[in-house]
């Protein structure tokens, strides 16, 4: 064979250069599922308190929605929940090799869908909890 | 611009018995013709980038046996433009006016022997099957990605056809009729459910597009998965056949690499349903291994 030339990165970007919905959306579901991962940890670590008691419980969960930084986390890990979610469905449905010619329309679906359950749940998530 | 060898000026059987006056006159002569030519050709150029009915390419280009091409660039050409052109037709215009050195595959320009599958404007395109109007300025040309770059715009397919030899791409039966004249007939519903999948060019732009097989060397690949579909689900072949062929596309790299992005289906040029197949070999995979009837 002949020299080549290895196009390096540029090789490895310019595949990303035009948006392709069902790219984006398999990049997006490792992401939210790899985040949703990583919650569950911080998720077990937060209950355990309760082995420690009701009251130990009580205060780590006042303690952390008096934070406002936790309380815009919730409203990312929703977002993140319910995208994976819904793209979850629509992989399940590519799966079973159903309605394959709108996987894009059903990914900006999706996308939509989970902005407007985000939106709505904002008052209620900045809000916090009064226990 | 140009790497071509700028044409003979005069005649050189002459040479030997003229004077030296003639020769430094004659110097001087082709001097000039040269600076008119290129005077000529910058003109040229000028005109072509400000005409309003011409497009302008930015072609990849690259050469490890010409120095100054062993660094890859982009080369620009302006070329006139006519309606119905396709990218094709305008690299070759570009080959033919600007750098007879620009290389490129084609052959049928009809979008049947796949050989000019082209990265253009970002994504992988047939040449011959693409039209120039349809694009934005500057239309970027390059070579396929993840392929190893031979010379400007041509790829290594080694790698291709080797996915595709893998699948053992030929029809294979165990059933033979019995007379040696006899036709091995093929259901009107059979035909049409392989149909799409017989369309293949062997153009690799599916191949190129995918980022699993741009990850993982061994992968099949669309195309050759693809080869695959259309003999597994051909009901001549027989069940011992189909068997063997499931095995082969159930390996570790096989159907079960593809992460149903849709960016193969999306660059086809001959619009086969390429994930379709995919997922539906997937699911014929498990219904295999299943089995509990
Ligand atoms: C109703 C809830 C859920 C649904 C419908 C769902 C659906 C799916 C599906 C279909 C896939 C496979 C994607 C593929 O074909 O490649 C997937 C992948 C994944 N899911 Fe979920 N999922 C759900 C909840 C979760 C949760 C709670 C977690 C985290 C604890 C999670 C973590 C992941 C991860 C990490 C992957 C990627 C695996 C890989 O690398 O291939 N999912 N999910
Ligand atoms: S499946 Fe389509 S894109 Fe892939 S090689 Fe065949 S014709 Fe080209
Ligand atoms: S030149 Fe044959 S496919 Fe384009």
């Amino acid at each position: 064979m002949s020299q080549s030339y290895n196009r390096g990165l540029i090789e490895d970007f310019s595949r990303w250069r035009e948006f392709s919905a069902g790219m984006w959306a398999w990049i997006f579901h490792k992401f939210t599922g790899w985040v949703l991962v990583g919650y569950l940890f911080t998720h077990i670590a937060v209950l355990s308190t309760a082995l420690s008691g009701a009251t130990e419980y009580t205060t780590t969960i006042q303690g952390l929605e008096s934070l406002l930084i936790v309380r815009i986390l919730e409203v990312g890990l929703l977002a993140v929940a319910v995208f994976h979610i819904l793209n979850g469905l629509r992989l399940l449905f590519v799966d079973l090799g159903v309605g394959l010619e709108a996987q894009d329309k059903s990914f900006y679906a999706s996308l939509i869908l989970t902005g407007v359950i985000v939106v709505a749940s904002v008052p209620t998530f900045l809000a916090g909890v009064t226990i | 611009m140009s790497t071509q060898v700028p044409e003979q000026v005069e005649d050189e059987s002459a040479s030997e018995t003229v004077s030296t006056g003639k020769q430094k006159r004659d110097a001087k002569k082709r001097e000039r013709a040269e600076r008119v030519q290129e005077q000529r050709e910058v003109e040229a150029a000028e005109k072509a980038r400000t005409a309003d009915d011409t497009y302008h390419l930015k072609v990849f280009r690259y050469d490890p046996e010409v120095p100054e091409k062993q660094e890859p660039r982009f080369d620009d050409f302006y070329v006139p433009y006519k309606q119905g052109m396709t990218i094709l037709d305008a690299l070759m215009w570009a080959r033919d006016h600007y750098d007879s050195s620009l290389t490129f595959r084609h052959s049928c320009r009809q979008a049947i022997c796949g050989s000019d599958a082209l990265f253009v404007n970002g994504s992988q395109r047939l040449g011959c099957k693409t039209q120039l109007s349809d694009l934005s300025e500057p239309v970027r040309v390059e070579p396929l990605p993840h392929a190893d770059v031979v010379k400007d715009l041509v790829v290594d397919m080694e790698h291709f056809y080797d996915q595709m030899e893998a699948v053992e791409p030929y029809f294979q039966t165990n059933s033979l009729p019995d007379g040696e004249l006899e036709e091995q007939r093929q259901t009107r519903e059979n035909r049409e459910k392989v149909k799409m999948s017989t369309r293949c060019i062997w153009c690799s732009a599916c191949m190129s597009s995918c980022n699993i097989a741009a990850g993982d060397n061994e992968y099949l690949g669309p195309a050759a998965i693809n080869k695959a579909y259309r003999f597994a689900m051909d009901e001549r072949e027989g069940e011992d056949m189909k068997q063997r062929r499931l095995e082969i596309l159930e390996q570790e790299h096989g159907v079960w690499r593809c992460q149903t992005q849709f960016s193969c289906t999306e660059v086809c040029p001959k619009d086969i349903p390429l994930t379709e197949h995919i997922q539906e070999l997937k699911r014929e995979a498990i219904k295999n291994n299943l089995k509990f009837w």
